[in-house]
């Protein structure tokens, strides 16, 4: 049994047919703002753009700053070591965050039939998630971290977080609540879980004592702080970044193909699955470290199981296009869709690879990983977060795409600019370990580290160039949203 | 049982996910606290001094750890270019661990002792007078920033209440211990007894009379895997 996509009257939207030549008289709008809360969704898409932008020029100028020291220009608030974790958290919680707390508040109202729970609590996680953005981007430039990678906001921004998550969960879980609808549709499932799961891990994972109003010591030191912050940062991944995700995959493409998801029993197999699976994996962040061996044994077991949930989601998104391929051809917001999912499926097999041990000797700590997590978080978050956005500004503003051939144009940047971004970072990160390693005839290390770092120089240009090509994508995106919410009809919303 | 349960039942649904995802993390997570290769103690391994703390918070605060890793992995070349393996006893007082996950510069699980003063100050005034290759940036303003240590003491205390065995003389003696490590000709008895005789006493950032940050990093810097002594260490059998 297929569940079939929510229906709804104004579902009809051909984002082929161009935009209509300025003063003709758009079509009847039909004004579902009654019904359901737009407001939330318009600000959180463009708190969206706003910080995709802030994180892609942020990682870019990282970029520069490997290749050229000198633009690290020796001021305390740019150095690579304060901007980094400004640069992860921009695109991670910031844009990607922004993009969920849109599409789920989206989703959930339609496929509820359902206005959100609470307003109060929705501008509680509006306000309160921008108030965190802002707090982090000037608490980090100052040095105000806690050390811990993807985990750097300082006590008082983490209790905040803690506020506004679980106001979202409330709110979330009202709204499912109050469905007119008897069953629960899988995109709210993934959504979900994600909240749940994340709301556990960042508890967990930041528990810790101030010092004063901005300084705080963990409550978790070495081995075991080790391994809760990889159980929280591979999960992060793994409920942030792909469960989440995996919702908007499961509303968005069936709505943009206009086609049934393919397979109703693949959506349950997988999400039990994934949830199951996806936990056990982060030891394998820590392989040959001081963490007992068995631990990272079982990482990398639950990694390569992994391998068929995820594809499962894969799978089940793209083949949801079976009998309309040909769309394709002229829908490039699909086309955005389908790249993602194919990314997604490249990054999860390319993950259980590196967390086995004989992989994760050469490629940890090189570039390797880097790459890694940019096919991911470029071709896979970036990409479909792109064609979310794509697809509801026009249905927000209630207009159509100023310019169709921009989205084209940008879907060739964004792919073209990480293809030369993980290319360079393979490259140099397999050539990273086989430097470290290698001996020469007389049983000595035959690299100093120096030399590798002088070795990687090339490919830290390269990267820094697909950088700026996926920026500039990213801009005329930017662009061409902008005049689309300009040229809508005014309404009072 | 029918699926339908879960798709009609919030409670339901929210019950099952958090039970399938508390499994793993169960599994993995709780037998670390309690397991001998974990928690085992490890002779020399002591607490970081005030002075070597600061440096560590300073360490934190630039964000090292985004680019140099401290820990050392059981492989030839690894052992060969940067020490011994890392034990996990070395990292047990740390709060946070700073593992690290990428090499864009070198390990620094054992840097301690490996470089000189004169060569750490110059190198964070300007590591490409030193490394020519290097990409790390510059940290002149170590340099100039004198340290600020008024709240030592409470540093120490939250370190002790999070199970580090600092005595309650430490916490006390906090600031003294960290004035005494920073200057050469200081009394360091009191510093010696509660820290070891291995503690480094010297003037560590080059500035006489004064304590800067970068007294404090390179404090932290040079007592880096120098508290095992491996001559006399034996792996024990797991």
């Amino acid at each position: 049994m297929a569940v079939p996509p929510p229906v709804n009257p104004s579902a009809k939207y051909d984002p082929v047919v161009r935009a209509p030549a300025r003063g003709a008289t758009p079509r009847p709008p039909v004004d579902l703002s009654e019904k359901y809360d737009f407001t939330v969704v318009k600000w959180f898409s463009i708190a969206a753009m706003v910080y995709g932008l802030v994180g892609f020029l942020v990682g870019d100028l990282l970029a520069w700053q490997l290749t050229f020291p000198v633009l690290n220009f020796d001021l305390p608030y740019i150095s690579f070591g304060r901007l980094r974790p400004l640069h992860t958290s921009a695109v991670i919680f910031a844009f990607g965050g922004s993009v969920l707390f849109a599409t789920s508040y989206y989703v959930v109202q339609r496929t509820c039939k359902a206005r959100l729970f609470s307003s109060l609590l929705t501008s509680i996680t509006f306000w309160g998630w921008n108030l965190v953005v802002v707090l982090v981007v000037v608490t980090y430039p100052l040095g105000l971290v806690q050390g811990k990678e993807y985990a750097e906001p300082i006590w008082i921004i983490d209790l905040l977080i803690t506020v506004v998550w679980v106001a979202y969960l409330i709110n979330f879980v009202g709204t499912l609540a109050r469905r007119k609808e008897p069953h629960i549709y899988v995109a709210n499932w993934f959504f979900l879980a994600f909240i749940i799961t994340v709301a556990v891990l960042h508890i967990v994972n930041n528990l810790e004592v101030p010092v004063n109003l901005t300084d705080s010591y963990p409550v978790w030191a070495g081995v075991q702080g080790a391994l809760i912050q990889w159980w929280y940062g591979h999960n992060a991944v793994g409920f942030f970044l792909t469960a989440a995700f995996l919702g908007i995959i499961y509303y968005f493409v069936p709505k943009q193909a206009e086609r049934p998801i393919y397979s109703y029993r693949l959506s349950i197999v997988h999400f039990w699955s994934l949830m199951f699976l996806y936990i056990w994996a982060g030891p394998h962040h820590l392989q040959y470290t001081a963490l007992p061996d068995w631990v990272g044994t079982l990482g990398a077991t639950f990694s390569i199981m992994l391998i068929l949930p995820s594809w499962g989601g894969m799978i089940n998104g793209i083949m949801t296009l079976s009998g309309v391929w040909h769309k394709l051809r002229t829908d490039p917001i699909l086309r955005f869709f389908i790249i993602s999912l194919s990314f997604y499926g490249m990054s999860t097999f390319e993950g259980p690879v590196m967390s086995l041990k004989s992989v994760n000797a050469l490629s940890h700590y090189t570039d390797w990983g880097i790459g890694h997590v940019h096919s991911g978080g470029l071709g896979w978050v970036a990409m479909v977060s792109f064609a979310a956005l794509y697809h509801l500004v026009p249905k927000l503003w209630q207009t159509r795409i100023h310019s169709v051939a921009m989205i084209n144009l940008h879907f060739w940047m964004a792919t073209i600019g990480i293809v030369f971004y993980i290319t360079a970072m393979w490259i140099s990160g397999v050539m990273q370990g086989l430097m470290a390693r290698a001996h020469d005839t007389f049983g000595n290390l035959t690299y100093s580290f120096a030399e590798i770092v002088q070795a990687t120089h090339p490919y830290y240009f390269i990267r820094a160039v697909g950088g700026l090509i996926f920026l500039s994508g990213a801009i005329l995106m930017a662009y061409n949203l902008w005049m689309t919410v300009r040229h809508a009809p005014r309404v009072t919303a | 049982m029918k699926h339908e349960v879960f798709e009609k039942n919030i409670p339901l649904l929210f019950i099952g996910v958090i039970l399938v995802t508390a499994i793993g993390a169960l599994v993995e997570i709780v037998p670390l606290f309690y397991i001998d290769s974990t928690i085992e103690k490890v002779e020399g391994v002591r607490p970081y001094t005030p002075l070597e703390l600061k440096g560590r918070d300073i360490y934190v605060r630039e964000g090292c750890y985004n680019c140099h890793s401290q820990m050392i992995r059981p492989f030839r070349d690894e052992v060969e270019r940067y020490g011994h393996y890392s034990l996990a006893a070395e990292s047990m007082y740390d709060h946070p661990f700073q593992w690290g996950s990428k090499r864009t510069g070198p390990d620094l699980a054992r840097v301690g002792g490996k470089y000189s003063n004169l060569w750490h100050q110059t190198h964070m005034r300007s590591p490409r007078t030193v490394v020519p290759e290097s990409i790390m940036p510059n940290y002149p303003w170590l340099e100039k920033n004198t340290l600020n240590y008024g709240d030592i003491g409470v540093r120490l205390a939250v370190m002790q209440k999070l199970g580090v065995p600092y005595s309650d003389v430490a916490v006390a003696e906090a600031k003294a211990d960290l004035e005494a490590q920073a200057n050469p000709t200081a009394d360091a008895t009191g510093l010696r007894a509660r820290y070891g005789a291995k503690v480094g006493q010297e003037n560590f950032g080059g500035q006489p009379g004064r304590i800067t940050e970068l007294d404090a990093l390179i404090a932290y810097l040079q007592m880096l895997g120098r508290q095992v002594d491996f001559a006399t260490y034996k792996a024990q059998a797991r």
